[in-house]
């Protein structure tokens, strides 16, 4: 199963996305931002980090890189797609998720263990966890502050599209403590908090995060 | 030539902690009298020949500013 990352010029955490990739029993493969070539993979991970230093807005000229065309057309066709962190920035800029994301409300970069509460466990990237499961994964981020208008909220939230909430405490003054959504077939996931880090005992608070990673694998041979 | 400027700012209903921020620093300078304070983006475009104000504001209003969190005015001044 080829699970494609790519790495945008900035990016930070596209060999801990691949490694967690390989760790779950997938073969990853490098994806480059400036090319037009995904390589034929059967899902494809946007890894955290700083792309373009996050100049403009965090995620807006990644979102806008020839591969990222490429991306958006295959996700429109049903091509699995997760967003972590400055991969969510990615996905939003590209107009594949709803909302933004923005400075944090107490303006620190934040950086710990997060607790989520999985919405929806019938996404491809969730299947492996169930509705209400607590997961502990950490969290990092200076602009994880996910915001839309009420309306769009009260929209998203009646779809049924927030994937993941954070629990015992917002990190960040996301909207309705919203840490994840997805899109409206399923396919494309973008949470800020950050599953990749959260695959072995030894680096993580939890292994907890390996499931976006196994789910994946189940999906795509399910599909 | 022509110079275009583009100003971009958070939409009222998106909360604007920086703006919040630069406020506290004034109330403790001693300028009681400012109410509220909106940070936001200023660009400066040099266009070549006449401004086709149509692809300006396509490029203001998909890349220079996220219309899901930022409005945003053109101002438009000719050699």
């Amino acid at each position: 199963m080829r699970i494609g990352v790519i790495t945008f010029p900035g990016s930070l955490d596209d060999v801990d996305a691949a490694r967690a990739v390989r760790l779950a029993g997938g073969d990853p493969v490098s994806l480059w931002h400036g090319e037009h070539d995904l390589k034929d993979v059967d899902a494809v991970v946007l890894p955290g980090g700083f792309s373009y230093g996050d100049y403009l807005r965090a995620g807006a000229i990644a979102a806008r890189s020839p591969l990222m065309q490429d991306v958006v057309a295959a996700a429109k066709g049903g091509l699995p797609v997760l967003g972590i962190c400055n991969g969510f920035q990615v996905l939003c800029e590209a107009g594949l998720l709803p909302g933004a994301l923005t400075r944090n409300s107490h303006l620190h970069f934040r950086n710990r263990d997060q607790l989520l509460r999985v919405e929806r466990a019938d996404t491809a990237w969730t299947g492996d966890y169930a509705d209400g499961q607590e997961i502990l994964v950490p969290v990092k981020n200076g602009e994880g502050r996910y915001v839309g208008s009420e309306a769009d909220l009260d929209r998203l939230e009646g779809e049924g599209r927030v994937v993941f909430r954070y629990v015992g405490g917002n990190p960040n003054g996301s909207s309705r403590d919203i840490a994840g959504v997805t899109s409206e077939n399923g396919r494309v996931v973008g949470l800020m908090p950050h599953p990749e880090h959260a695959v072995e005992d030894l680096t993580g608070p939890s292994t907890d995060g390996l499931g976006f990673f196994t789910s994946i694998l189940k999906a795509v041979v399910a599909a | 030539m022509s110079r275009v400027v583009v100003d971009v700012v958070l939409k009222p209903e998106i909360s604007d902690p920086q703006g919040q921020a630069v406020l506290g620093a004034l109330g403790r300078l001693g300028h009681d009298s400012v109410r509220s304070v909106r940070q936001g983006k200023h660009f400066v475009l040099e266009v070549d020949g006449t401004p086709d104000e149509a692809e300006l504001r396509q490029i203001a209003e998909t890349l220079l500013a996220n219309p899901v969190i930022e409005d945003v005015e053109l101002h438009l001044t000719t050699d």
